[in-house]
């Protein structure tokens, strides 16, 4: 690693630290921006009730004081404050309780959408222009295109309504199959689709056409030189692939009422529960950020070539 | 002797003075070109029409769009409209929740009679009001919604990327930090945080103005759009400025005398439109899907008007019984997205032949 890859190392975790306070104060501010502030509810409640409630969880400072307040107890204590909702539960075990599942159902259907991405994406370019090529690019197409709360709900009409074999409830034994799988299509495809392209470039390359020339055996050059190479690219994709699952999990979760971070997200927003959504969405954005910082370094390290400017 | 004689006219210098007649007509019409030359635009119209994808989806688009807008103008049912409730008269729930061409009480009573009925095609929802037109309405503004907020990433990005890209220096260095971080935000929450927040942050601030019918979350979504996604076209734009600024033909086309106006004209334009216009059509697809989910998430139009994906969010609660009511509004939504990204490859292999991989 020369200096200026360490640089660009630099460069880029200043730039997460960056994001990361920006996705916090613009958070926090937008959340107070909101008239009335979260206590105002439907229930009509005593002046003096409001002022206490108010002086519980510190609203009646000034914002600015608010603001080092919560900013401190993030840094040091990864502290989010009590949830308004849901009563003597603090916002950080929710989360953590939520991330239980959400993270099981994550890791699994991005190593689902690696494995068979590649697979079907070397399958592809391998066989290029042939009928088995042709079907994984249609087939590819048409999961690119279609929401995840579209392919969730029509793989919920199809596998648990129509057939009944796989349950609709995503707390039940199994329940995590059709979330899992609904939301490993789309990167699934996606992968494909970027290991098919990048593959059939390296396999135009000159060191394949060499190796050829020198009698290496198909075999060895396919996987010796070509998809080694041809996975270069799919590194990237890492990144945004994790934050493909964050949002997805958001619906996949709503659909099949899976009890996970996505869900306790979705219910906080429409319960004004704004510690919680503050909470979420800080903890979230952390984690898409991390997730590109490491795809973008790997992407350096592994091919210095690329000059990601 | 014949040929001796051939020979020494051919050394001779004598010219054959019939070949120093004036062209008739008829030969100078065999000279003229036989085909009028092609504009840019033209020449892109002729191979996008070659590209059967891309033309079949520009076909799909129009018929959805044409259908969402000139259907409701003769369904004899409303969006809202409650076919159960009439006034002063008690709720007749027999409206509720029709399979696909069934009537209500009352209707049955009227075919019996011996009217018409204008059937249900797609039944009614739990509310009793009529699902097709419902469809219909959702596509109409999942459609206006894409249309108008790419509308608005495309002026945004090319003002802000413009500027960028003419000032250079500090301006650019500015401007491109703050695309930096915008771009590095996830998108999604910062839209579903924002959207959460203007819903109830705007309510108040539009009412008694125009703006109040569009509804609250649609305009939320436009700001939205407005304030995250500019960065790409904005990027994407002084890209096309920088580099364009710098081609050889350019610099040909000045030395050859043009005036700035001229170059601007025939090369800086023509040359950076086809890009900006490709990716507003590619734009309006993920609007439509950013609009969708945040509907499907509670977060979209306002009740009663219906989107695709508030349909859709809708239908999950009588999935085991009516599965058709989430079906519909899904193929309806992934047909329209999956055309216009079609669509959207197909202008860009036409118009942007430097792009195609």
């Amino acid at each position: 690693m020369n200096s200026k890859t360490a640089f660009y190392i630099l460069k880029r975790i200043l730039l997460a630290i960056l994001t990361v306070w920006i996705v916090i104060t613009v958070t926090f501010f937008v959340m107070h921006a909101v008239p009335g502030g979260p206590f105002l509810s439907e229930k009509a409640i005593s002046a003096s009730a409001q002022a206490a409630l108010e002086a519980k969880y510190g609203l009646d400072k000034p914002l600015l004081v608010q603001y080092g307040t919560y900013l401190k107890d993030i840094v040091t204590k990864f502290d989010f404050g009590p949830s308004l909702k849901q009563r003597g539960r603090m916002v950080i075990d929710i989360i953590a309780d939520g991330m239980k599942t959400s993270v099981k159902l994550g890791v699994i259907a991005a190593a689902i959408a690696g494995v068979f991405g590649i697979v079907l994406g070397a399958v592809a370019a391998l066989r290029r222009n042939k009928l088995i090529d042709k079907i994984i690019m249609v087939i590819t197409t048409a999961f690119v295109s279609m929401p995840s709360f579209i392919m969730g709900s029509l793989l919920l009409v199809l596998f648990a309504i129509t057939l009944g074999i796989l349950p609709a409830n995503g707390a039940a034994r199994g329940g995590l199959v059709l979330p899992i799988i609904t939301l490993s299509l789309y990167p699934m495809a996606y992968i494909t689709r970027l290991t098919r392209s990048s593959m059939l470039d390296v396999l135009g390359q000159d060191y394949i056409r060499t190796a050829r020339a020198k009698g290496v055996s198909s075999m060895k050059i396919i996987f010796g030189h070509a998809l080694k190479n041809s996975l270069i690219p799919v590194i990237t994709y890492f990144g945004p692939m994790l934050a493909y699952i964050v949002t997805g999990s958001l619906v996949v979760e709503k659909i099949f009422a899976v009890p996970g971070i996505g869900r306790a997200f979705v219910k906080s927003i429409t319960d004004r529960d704004y510690p919680m959504v503050m909470g979420t969405t800080i903890v979230l954005a952390v984690l898409i950020v991390v997730m590109n910082l490491v795809s973008d370094i790997l992407y350096k390290i592994v091919d210095p070539r690329i000059n990601l400017e | 002797m014949k040929d001796f004689k051939d020979i020494r006219k051919a050394f001779s210098m004598h010219v054959d003075l019939d070949d120093f007649i004036p062209a008739t007509d008829e030969e100078k019409a065999y000279m003229v070109q036989m085909r009028p030359s092609s504009t840019f635009f033209r020449d892109g119209v002729k191979r996008l029409l070659k590209n059967k994808v891309a033309t079949v989806s520009l076909i799909i688009i129009i018929i959805i769009t044409l259908s969402s807008l000139l259907i409701p103008l003769f369904w004899p049912y409303g969006f809202g409209e409650q076919l159960g409730i009439q006034p002063g008269k008690p709720v007749d729930s027999s409206y509720g929740n029709l399979k696909p061409f069934e009537y209500g009480k009352t209707e049955q009573e009227r075919i019996a009679a011996g009217e018409k009925v204008f059937p249900h095609i797609f039944g009614t929802d739990e509310r009793g009001r009529d699902y097709f037109i419902r469809v219909v309405y959702g596509t109409r503004i999942s459609l206006a919604v894409g249309f108008f907020a790419s509308i608005i990433v495309l002026i945004i990005g090319m003002t802000i990327g413009s500027v960028a890209g003419y000032c250079g220096g500090a301006v650019d260095l500015v401007i491109m930090r703050i695309v930096d971080i915008i771009y590095s935000l996830p998108d999604m929450l910062m839209v579903i945080l924002l959207a959460s927040v203007l819903k109830k942050t705007l309510g108040s601030a539009l009412e008694g103005t125009a703006l109040e019918k569009i509804g609250t979350n649609i305009i939320s979504l436009f700001i939205v759009f407005g304030v995250l996604y500019w960065v790409s076209m904005s990027r994407l734009i002084r890209g096309q400025i920088l580099s364009l600024r710098e081609q050889e033909y350019v610099l040909a086309s000045r030395a050859a005398g043009a005036k700035g106006s001229w170059i601007i004209r025939k090369h800086l334009l023509p040359n950076s439109i086809s890009v900006v216009i490709i990716s507003t059509a590619l734009q309006i697809p993920n609007a439509i899907f950013t609009e969708s989910f945040l509907s499907f998430l509670g977060l979209g139009v306002n009740a009663p008007m219906p989107s695709l994906g508030s349909l859709a969010s809708d239908a999950l609660n009588g999935l085991s019984s009516y599965p058709y009511r989430m079906i519909i509004p899904a193929v309806v939504i992934s047909l329209i997205v999956l055309s216009l990204n079609l669509f959207g490859d197909g202008l860009r292999d036409a118009f942007d032949p430097k792009l195609r991989n």
